[in-house]
């Protein structure tokens, strides 16, 4: 027989039962909750008077609703501000770990996971919410469920789930200078499309993420649902174990040696068979821009709008078309004669400490240019903030001209009142350029946090490769 | 969850293809915090003629007399005939809860959308596929009789008209074995509660670390 994949290793030690129908009850190790997907499921539990089954595998954070300015003064929204009071009081009732509007460890569900270091190698993580994938990158086995799942996992610790087929996504070689995990990912969802990972749970390998730290790891997992798949992960190795060491949810004395030990066995093994091998060069691989309403629909920096003309499928011929007239974009234009009005550096793709510096080295010493009406930076968490501002990155950013606020998922969904409004275009870190996504009628090109700052001083966007020579 | 055996009901007939999860509950309403009290916004847009907002009171909101639910003949229906892929669009599973608030515990269409047929299964509706052909007769049937009735027996596997005639239809045991019982996914797995303990003793012994308390907040 042959050798396991990692998926395999993390999907066999954690079946409680098989049911026999192709499915398996899948024990949950850590489930996080944010407000707006639990809600309905502490009701449940509630109406069926349902205790938790284990109330210490949950951990719960205000992320989608808070606003990012004046904290102190509360939300302004009463929905909102409901649906973050309802947490509070379930996470109160029920015992469960919460950090508050106010917690400086507060944040993006998916960046304080790991941070806290309560997400782990080898754990099952469920979060109501699908970009939970992220946390796939530290080799656990993390994906998106509904709230009758939350539901279910609260009650029993368990969600019933049904094997996936196994995908390895490899990036050889060396990737060049300014071109980072985000370029990589999207360069991923180019190539394979928003449903290539449908049904499948990604591993991505290769030397190109091997190179990367673990920020740059939760970026591409973290994307994995914009390919279609509902978990990504990455192999344990040095750089897993030593981002864990002295986290303070992280194991502690004999118990640490012991959980390295078992960590370091989550890898694939070497004559592990996955159902799909996917290869990329990352030598290969430019800065990229996304030019539609899929994050599939993404091209090189020095490239141009591309033409549905040449498409020649039908059904994606009148998508391209249709984006075309939603981003307000003619086929041919080259990508650095875009000009956004707005630049948004965070979400829980791109907002850890790794991505603050990286925007700031561009923008030091540099001011926004004029037609960019406004841009902001939403640390991924308050600690994150924090340790930005010791480094002294908040300044960088103010006297660019970027507003420096409070953690959460801000305009990435544009949920509390960070918004694009009808017509606006930004150039933004986050994972979703969809219709709508960033704001009724608002444009999002997907880009890394480097090439957000460079298209803020620039006005248009530009290749950071040129820059940083 | 309420069992579901056999339904004797009025059947309402919606007669538009691809009706989407924002048609069955529009997006304001997902502000909710609570699975329950969907029902009077269920098809909001069609259903009323003014802009619904969360909140409302919707007793006094005009009607759309055009809309088929508002037409007194199918007050009380339990029974929704509708057409293909019905339930298509976003994963809401406020569609649902908007559906069994209403009254609705069975919906007979061609075909589904994936999600939404799963969804229903969870909360309690039975959502049952029929051929085209038949589902048209129904369509028929429904529009001529006033006050036309079917019977839907799950554990048979079966639709009865006023007729007589029997239709069957397939559904996949460990769904059947959920409604049947009335068990929601979550009493199924509690069955299993001695084999979850048993897992988490042997994990605990092997993985002691992954049993921490994160501690207060
Ligand atoms: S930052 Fe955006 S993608 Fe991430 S959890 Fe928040 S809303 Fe979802």
């Amino acid at each position: 027989m042959g050798g396991k994949t990692l998926y395999d290793k993390l999907w066999d030690a954690h079946v409680v039962r098989d049911n026999g129908d192709g499915t398996a009850l899948l024990y949950i190790d850590r489930q996080l909750v944010h407000e707006v997907t639990s809600p309905q499921a502490f009701e449940g539990l509630r109406l069926a008077d349902r205790p938790l089954w284990r109330v210490d595998a949950n951990l719960a954070v205000v992320d989608h609703n808070v606003p990012t300015t004046d904290r102190d003064k509360g939300i302004a929204d009463p929905i909102s501000a409901l649906q973050v009071e309802t947490l509070n009081q379930n996470c109160r009732e029920y015992g469960i770990t919460q950090f508050g509007l106010l917690d400086r460890r507060q944040g993006i569900v998916h960046i304080i996971g790991p941070e806290q270091g309560a997400t782990q190698p080898g754990m099952t993580v469920v979060c109501g919410d699908s970009h939970t994938s992220t946390h796939g990158a530290l080799g656990a086995l993390a994906f998106g469920i509904g709230t009758s799942e939350v539901e279910h996992a609260l009650a029993t610790q368990t969600v019933v789930q049904a094997r996936s087929k196994r995908m390895l996504i490899r990036v050889d070689g060396k990737a060049g200078p300014g071109v980072t995990a985000k370029d990589i990912m999207l360069a991923i969802i180019g190539k394979i499309g928003t449903a290539g990972g449908t049904g499948y749970a990604v591993e991505y390998g290769g030397e190109a993420i091997r190179a990367l730290p673990m920020a740059g790891r939760m970026t591409i997992c973290n994307m994995s649902i914009e390919a279609g798949a509902r978990c990504g992960m990455v192999a344990v190795d040095d750089t897993t174990i030593e981002y864990l060491r002295d986290r303070p949810y992280s194991p502690k004395g004999e118990r640490w040696d012991q959980a390295e030990a078992y960590w370091r066995t989550l890898v694939s093994d070497e004559d592990a068979e996955f159902d799909r091998v996917v290869t990329l060069d990352a030598a290969a691989i430019k800065p990229q821009v996304s030019w539609g309403t899929s994050p599939e629909m993404v091209v090189p920096v020095d490239g141009v709008v591309p033409d549905p003309a040449d498409e020649p499928d039908e059904t994606k011929r009148a998508g391209m078309q249709r984006a075309l007239e939603y981003m307000d974009l003619k086929p041919g234009t080259p990508i650095r004669e875009i000009r956004p009005e707005k630049v948004f550096i965070g979400s829980c793709t791109n907002s850890r400490i790794e991505d603050l510096r990286a925007a700031a080295s561009i923008l030091r010493g540099k001011r926004i240019a004029k037609n960019i009406r406004e841009a902001m930076v939403v640390p991924g968490s308050g600690l994150v903030k924090w340790q930005a501002e010791q480094e002294g990155l908040d300044q960088v950013f103010k006297d660019a001209g970027f507003e420096w606020r409070d953690a959460g998922c801000s305009m990435c969904l544009g949920m509390n009142p960070d918004k694009l409004s009808a017509g606006e275009r930004c150039a933004s870190t986050s994972n979703r350029n969809f219709e709508g996504r960033q704001g009724a009628g608002g444009r999002t090109h997907l880009v890394s946090p480097e090439m957000a700052a460079a298209a803020a001083v620039a006005g248009h966007f530009v290749d950071i490769r040129e820059l940083e020579q | 969850m309420e069992p579901l055996t056999r339904v004797e009901g009025l059947v309402a007939p919606l007669d538009r293809s691809n009706v989407d999860t924002d048609a069955i509950i529009p997006k304001q309403f997902l502000k909710s915090i609570h699975r329950t009290g969907f029902g009077p916004n269920l098809f909001d847009e069609w259903r009323y003629l003014d802009y619904g907002e969360p909140g409302q009171d919707c007793s006094n909101r005009p009607l759309n007399p055009d809309f088929v639910l508002n037409q007194p003949r199918y007050q009380g229906a339990s029974i929704l005939l509708a057409r293909e892929n019905f339930g298509c669009g976003s994963s809401r599973e406020h569609a649902p809860w908007a559906l069994a608030d209403y009254g609705f515990r069975v919906i007979i269409a061609p075909s589904f959308a994936d999600i939404f047929y799963n969804n229903c299964s969870k909360n309690g509706i039975l959502a049952l596929a029929l051929p085209a052909e038949t589902v048209q007769a129904l369509f028929e049937a429904t529009e001529a009789t006033e006050g036309y009735r079917l019977t839907v027996d799950l554990p048979e596997q079966v639709v009865i008209t006023p007729e007589g005639d029997r239709y069957s239809f397939e559904i996949d045991p460990h769904r059947k074995h959920m409604l049947v019982e009335g068990l929601d996914e979550i009493g199924l797995t509690l069955e299993h509660a001695d084999e979850i303990r048993a897992y988490e003793q042997q994990r605990r012994a092997v993985t002691p670390w992954l049993f921490e308390d994160l501690g207060p907040a």
